[in-house]
């Protein structure tokens, strides 16, 4: 029975009037809308680019804007959640902030006390401590959303309120820092980055991954004769995905330390810097491979797992997710949960990038948090989303952000431009998914 | 039949809303392949009172038996976990994920490693809507895609997938033309034939007045009468739904027009 019915076509269409472009897109199965996404992008990098005379695609402001986009990518991927079951979190950056200062104080005033200036598990427990702090506020928000029935929008506009009050209670408002030196290196920077050889390790694993994954979807599709791809789809698939990955690696080590910190780093180990320089390429910087090892997670969770079919049935239809018998509340109460862990990491990238804590930390991410979702896909009419769309999004936001800054262009007009992209890139969707219906 | 254990008893269940009593000391059985229509008019109690048996409601007063044994239903799972299948009216899909999502919902099938089995489940989705609706074949789409009927056969689906023992059908021809809801009627026959009890749910009598073994109408929340269909007249059935007069032929419950002594 299973043989006869997964062998035909999976759709009526006719074939034969189908455009080259349309049966590329159906033999590899990739998602248009996120074409669109990576076309618009591409676009803005080539725009400024070129208005900028060149400084835009540059290994410097590429790596600058990977460590840039991190934080905000981060929290993203947990906003998709959240979103998609209908519900918001308005709270992130507040969260951030006091999540910071909580770490700030843990690693620098409270630690050192107890093990010790400079221990080498000060950065662990420090971030321990925030990333159990931020799960708790996110379990009190969810308990409140999931089990009180608070709407999710009053529950974190006063949490926006709260913990930004409470951010600046921990000390008075005063900045705290600096930070741990092996904390520090979350943020990025020189020290923050892996160096040439491990990114082309988790380069070439990412490839291999890859490689893995399309066998193994492979194999399994024909284990139940369903369709597979053409052999050539799996090919380009492979072949472009691992070029992309390589590509990034690739940029990432051509981006080299500055000459005072090759000085340095010379002096310490008794190297004789070379004539003409010494090269020493930054390579992945850890806020960026914390953010895309997120995001696997995230799209793991979301797809893979029972916890993710929920979230994405319960934001289809609450009530037919009920009537499965599934226990929606305590999946809703997961996911702020989750979120509070997702605003704690990124907390622990800022503040580290900053080298200090202060109370202001995170101020508006909740909006470029769910802008980032927002442009990515995610539906607020729920149900509809995906963790790597967001992440995409929260790119776009900052490459808008920093292109912008390196044209000279001023604040308050940066401000109008992102607020318009956002309205207009919403408005394109809308479009595209009429016109997909 | 009377010495038969029933499969389902419902007994003296009541439950209000705000004062409302929507149902109100309503007491059914139901046999292993029989077929009970519960009809009435909007509002008359029926699906209120289904919703008890599902677990999507919870009841003020009363006991459910299932095979003669108490049972505690308090949520959907547990009415799942006695063979209580239920079709919902609106269907209770949902829209944003696939056919083969929506048949395991809540009962994923997972790999070793604790994920889920995707492949597995759209495999066996694949079986069964083989059966019940052979020209179906956008398994890849979500079902907000699908036509109604197309939407429904996955519905059923979901019900009949894990081997109900009592399937309780909500309206399940509302949405459906003439061809699909004969379809319907003969699955009805046929999960008859394998001894599954089935409630089925119409505010229109001419649709259950041939599947079903007995009909039990309801007005305001309470019985009215039981019938069976050989022994009463469409139109006596009507007079029961719109007036609440109980025929000679049926059995007249708490909820029968008294007629002036």
């Amino acid at each position: 029975m299973a043989d006869a019915t997964s062998q035909a076509p999976s759709q009526g269409a006719s074939h034969a009037q189908t455009g080259a472009v349309a049966r590329f897109l159906k033999a590899t199965e990739l998602d248009t809308r996120m074409l669109g996404m990576l076309g618009a992008l591409a676009l803005i990098w080539i725009g400024f680019h070129l208005l900028s005379g060149g400084l835009f695609l540059t290994p410097r402001n590429l790596w600058n804007l990977s460590v840039q986009s991190a934080s905000v990518a981060i929290m993203s991927t947990g906003m998709v959640l959240v979103i998609v079951t209908r519900n918001i979190d308005l709270s992130v950056g507040s969260l951030l902030g006091f999540v910071g200062m909580v770490m700030g104080v843990t690693q620098a005033e409270i630690l050192p006390d107890i093990l010790g200036f400079g221990h080498p598990a000060i950065w662990l427990v420090a971030l321990a401590v925030g990333v159990l702090t931020g799960a708790l506020i996110g379990a009190l928000h969810g308990y409140i959303i999931a089990f009180l029935g608070v709407p999710a929008f009053i529950v974190t506009l006063g949490g926006l309120l709260v913990w930004r009050g409470a951010a600046w209670w921990v000390t008075s408002g005063r900045t705290v820092a600096p930070m741990d030196a092996t904390f520090r290196l979350m943020g990025g920077g020189p020290d923050g980055a892996i160096g040439a050889f491990w990114s082309w390790v988790v380069g070439l694993a990412a490839c291999a991954a890859i490689i893995l994954l399309l066998i193994q979807g492979r194999r399994q599709r024909r284990k139940f004769n369903f369709p597979l791809r053409p052999l050539w789809a799996e090919a380009f698939l492979g072949i472009v995905g691992s070029a992309l990955v390589l590509g990034a690696v690739a940029v990432a080590n051509s981006y080299p330390w500055p000459i005072g910190i090759v000085r340095r780093y010379a002096e310490a180990n008794n190297i004789v810097i070379p004539e003409g320089g010494m090269f020493i390429a930054h390579g992945i910087a850890i806020p960026v491979l914390m953010a895309l090892g997120v995001g696997v997670v995230m799209t793991f969770l979301t797809l893979r797992t029972r916890f993710g079919r929920y979230v994405f049935a319960i934001g289809g239809n609450p009530e037919a997710a009920e009537l499965a018998g599934i226990n929606t509340r305590w999946v809703v109460m997961k996911i702020f949960i989750l979120m509070g862990v997702l605003a704690s990491i990124s907390s622990a990238i800022t503040t580290a990038r900053l080298n200090a804590a202060t109370n202001a930390a995170g101020t508006l991410d909740e909006l470029l948090v769910i802008a980032a979702a927002v442009i990515g896909g995610t539906s607020l009419g729920g149900g509809v989303g995906t963790v790597a769309g967001a992440m995409i999004g929260a790119v776009l936001m900052q490459s808008l952000a920093s292109g912008m800054v390196l044209l000279g262009i001023d604040t308050p007009l940066q401000n109008i431009v992102v607020g318009a992209v956002l309205v207009l890139a919403v408005w394109l969707d809308t479009l595209y998914r009429r016109r997909v219906k | 039949m009377a010495d038969k254990t029933p499969l389902v008893e419902m007994k003296n269940i009541s439950i209000a809303f705000g004062g409302i009593h929507a149902v109100e000391d309503v007491s059914v059985e139901l046999f292993p392949g029989e077929v009970v229509a519960l009809v009435g008019h909007n509002g008359a109690g029926k699906s209120t009172l289904i919703k008890i048996l599902s677990g999507a409601y919870k009841r003020d007063s009363g006991e459910i038996f299932v095979n003669g044994e108490r049972a505690q239903i308090a949520n959907p799972r547990d009415a799942k976990r006695y063979g209580i299948e239920t079709i919902y009216q609106t269907l209770a899909l949902a829209d944003n994920v696939d056919a083969a999502a929506n048949l395991f919902l809540g009962r994923e099938l997972m790999t070793p490693w604790g994920t889920l089995d995707d492949v597995a489940m759209e495999s066996e989705t694949r079986k069964v809507m083989g059966r019940l609706n052979p020209r179906f074949q956008r398994f890849k789409e979500p079902v907000s895609k699908l036509s109604g009927g197309q939407r429904q056969s996955v519905a059923i689906a979901r019900a009949i997938y894990f081997n109900a023992r009592i399937l309780i059908m909500d309206e399940p021809t509302a949405a459906l033309g003439p061809q699909e809801t004969a379809q319907v009627s003969d699955l009805v026959r046929q999960l008859k034939k394998d001894g599954i009890g089935i409630f089925l749910i119409s505010h229109d009598i001419h649709d259950v007045f041939d599947l079903a073994d007995r009909v039990v109408v309801m007005k305001n929340g309470q019985v009215v009468g039981t019938a069976r269909p050989g022994e009463v007249t469409e139109d006596d059935v009507l007079g029961m739904i719109i007036l609440g007069k109980c025929p000679p032929g049926a059995t007249p419950g708490p909820g029968a027009l008294q007629v002036a002594a």
